[in-house]
């Protein structure tokens, strides 16, 4: 079986320069432990092909149960030259969302 | 107000330049808040800022400046709140007067408003040429004669100094966001810049309130999915903390939006990159240990904020001219909608090229299929939808080529595949900005009262 990370927890973008940072915020405990071993490093920067050159760091924060992904290189040059429409890529956190992991 | 009271209520006013006016006076009214903060000032502002400050000497701070004061005035007068906000940006003084201008307009005369200068330092960046930027770790040299401001991020100290005035309102320039909430704090519970389990507690609570409603429903809402009764009128938050650190924050009961452990929980980790270490002029911020707890409804308790002490440098934000964006949209629709949209992307290249323009990247977006999250990672698998708009954008120093790009699309009006219309096309200036680092001690930074204390 699989399902979307959609189901599994809800996402906020940032950005600093040419940088992104996506939260993802697990909805209970079975969730958590999903995320936490499949939505690595390498799953999203595959997801970002096209958007982000990476590299991509994950922060893990139990007591939150929310996984901090910092994805450099992906905001088409920083806020400020981007020739994009959402130069701030407050919409990538839904490309995060979109991923499909097994459960 | 008294200084050192056991606990303060902080509000906060607006959350980014543009932001809703009438949030902030709900909280002036009927909030209860000792401090009011408007947070007005994203990276390249001030470069802009000083672009019209170049026009007129007078201008040169954030836009709605008028506005905002007009709506919040009143209240905060009547209720002892003081106002601290860095719409200043490229002229504090100035943003100051302009303030006194309108609380004399609504009758309130005289009255007296503290301005922070010293974030300038764009000569300190001039005769220090060697710098290195942070982004590529090159001199910042190359960028001087393209210069449009250089601006450090100040501290919750000037914050403090200015509250120490006496003054209602409080104005800056560049101030880091998180530092405009630290200073109220500092102010009203009496904490020292060196106790950094305190600093620790509001430059996070600082932190997750400086984008206003993104902590109480903004940024948030997903129908179905994560919903609130009513999206229409978030409630601004405000953080009651007391003297020895306990940090609770809150949003009117009856307001709109929602505040809870899941929208505190996206907000803490806004903008945030290690978790262990946020930096701020303040301290450096370690948020792996917080913890969000309902309280009650409209209230959540927030612990584990820890810091280690402030590093012995500013970051300075370089703003610098950085040629032209020219871009230019039409809509197709229907039939074959996609196929009209990708030929004329190609007239639009291919015309450009006929006419010598080259640039460094050309920008294609079908809007409705591509503009966000491009076409390489699903597009193919993806319906065509039944409308598509063509966006095509490209950067270049030349003014004429940038020009260009918007021209071609243009004149697909009359010139170009069936059916196209709705276009539009333009120009724009680019401000681009990098980092540096500068010592502390480069830095001198002044209060100035306008107004009889």
């Amino acid at each position: 079986m699989s399902t979307k990370v959609y189901e599994l927890g809800h996402a906020r973008a940032g950005d600093k320069g040419n940088t992104s940072n996506i939260s993802v915020t697990a909805y209970d405990e079975r969730a958590w432990n999903i995320l936490r071993d499949q939505l690595t490093p390498e799953r999203v920067l595959h997801a970002f092909t096209g958007i982000a050159d990476g590299p991509v760091t994950r922060y893990e924060l139990p007591k939150l149960r929310a996984l901090n992904f910092v994805i450099e290189n992906a905001l088409g040059g920083g806020v400020t030259v981007s020739l994009a429409q959402d130069m701030h890529g407050k919409s990538l956190s839904f490309l995060m969302l979109d991923i499909e992991l097994k459960t | 107000m008294p200084n050192n009271q056991s606990t303060i209520r902080v509000g906060t006013g607006a959350g980014f330049s543009d932001d809703r006016i009438d949030p902030a006076v709900d909280l002036a009214e009927r909030g209860q808040v000792d401090y009011l903060v408007f947070e007005c000032l994203a990276e390249r502002t001030i470069a802009r800022e000083n672009l019209a400050r170049l026009k007129d000497p007078e201008k040169g701070y954030t836009p709605y400046l008028a506005e905002r004061f007009q709506a919040v005035l009143p209240a905060c007068v009547k209720n002892n709140i003081r106002i601290v906000t860095n719409m200043g940006a490229a002229n504090p003084a100035g943003a100051a007067r302009a303030v006194r201008h309108e609380a004399s307009a609504l009758g309130f005369a005289d009255l007296p408003v503290a301005y922070v200068t010293g974030d300038d330092v764009a000569d300190i960046v001039r005769n220090n040429p060697q710098l290195p930027l942070m982004e590529d770790g090159s001199p910042v040299e190359a960028l001087i004669p393209r210069m449009a401001s250089a601006n450090v991020y100040l501290g919750a100290d000037v914050i403090h100094a200015g509250l120490a005035t006496g003054a209602p309102v409080v104005m800056t320039g560049r101030v880091a966001d998180p530092s405009l909430f630290v200073g109220c704090m500092m102010h009203g519970l009496g904490w020292r810049y060196d106790d950094y389990a305190k600093l620790a507690v509001g430059t996070l609570a600082g932190h997750m309130m400086e984008c206003a409603a993104q902590l109480t429903g903004g940024c948030f809402i997903d129908p179905g999915k994560k919903d609130c009764d009513d999206p229409i009128t978030p409630g601004f938050p405000f953080a009651d903390i007391t003297a020895d650190g306990a940090l609770t924050l809150g949003k009117l009961d009856d307001s709109g939006g929602r505040l809870d452990v899941q929208t505190c929980t996206e907000q803490v980790l806004y903008e945030m990159h290690n978790p262990t270490s946020y930096i701020t002029p303040d301290c450096v911020l370690d948020i792996t240990d917080v913890a969000f707890k309902q309280a009650a409804k409209c209230r959540v308790q927030v612990t584990g904020a820890k810091a280690r002490p402030r590093t012995p440098t500013y970051k300075v934000v370089v703003g610098y001219h950085d040629g032209y964006i020219g871009e230019g949209e039409v809509g197709y629709a229907g039939p074959n909608a996609l196929a009209r949209a990708q030929l004329a992307e190609k007239i639009v290249r291919e015309r450009l090229k006929k006419r010598g323009f080259t640039y460094p990247e050309i920008r294609v977006d079908y809007i409705g299929m591509s503009a966000l999250h491009g076409m390489n990672t699903h597009g193919s698998g993806r319906p065509e939808p039944y409308e598509v708009r063509l966006r095509i954008a490209a950067r270049s120093h030349d003014r004429k080529a940038a020009l260009a790009v918007g021209f071609e699309v243009r004149t697909l009006h009359v010139n170009g595949p069936s059916g196209g219309g709705g276009g539009s096309n333009g120009i724009r200036e680019l401000l681009a900005v990098k980092s540096i680092l500068i010592p502390r001690e480069m830095v001198k930074t002044q209060v100035t009262v306008e107004g009889t204390l």
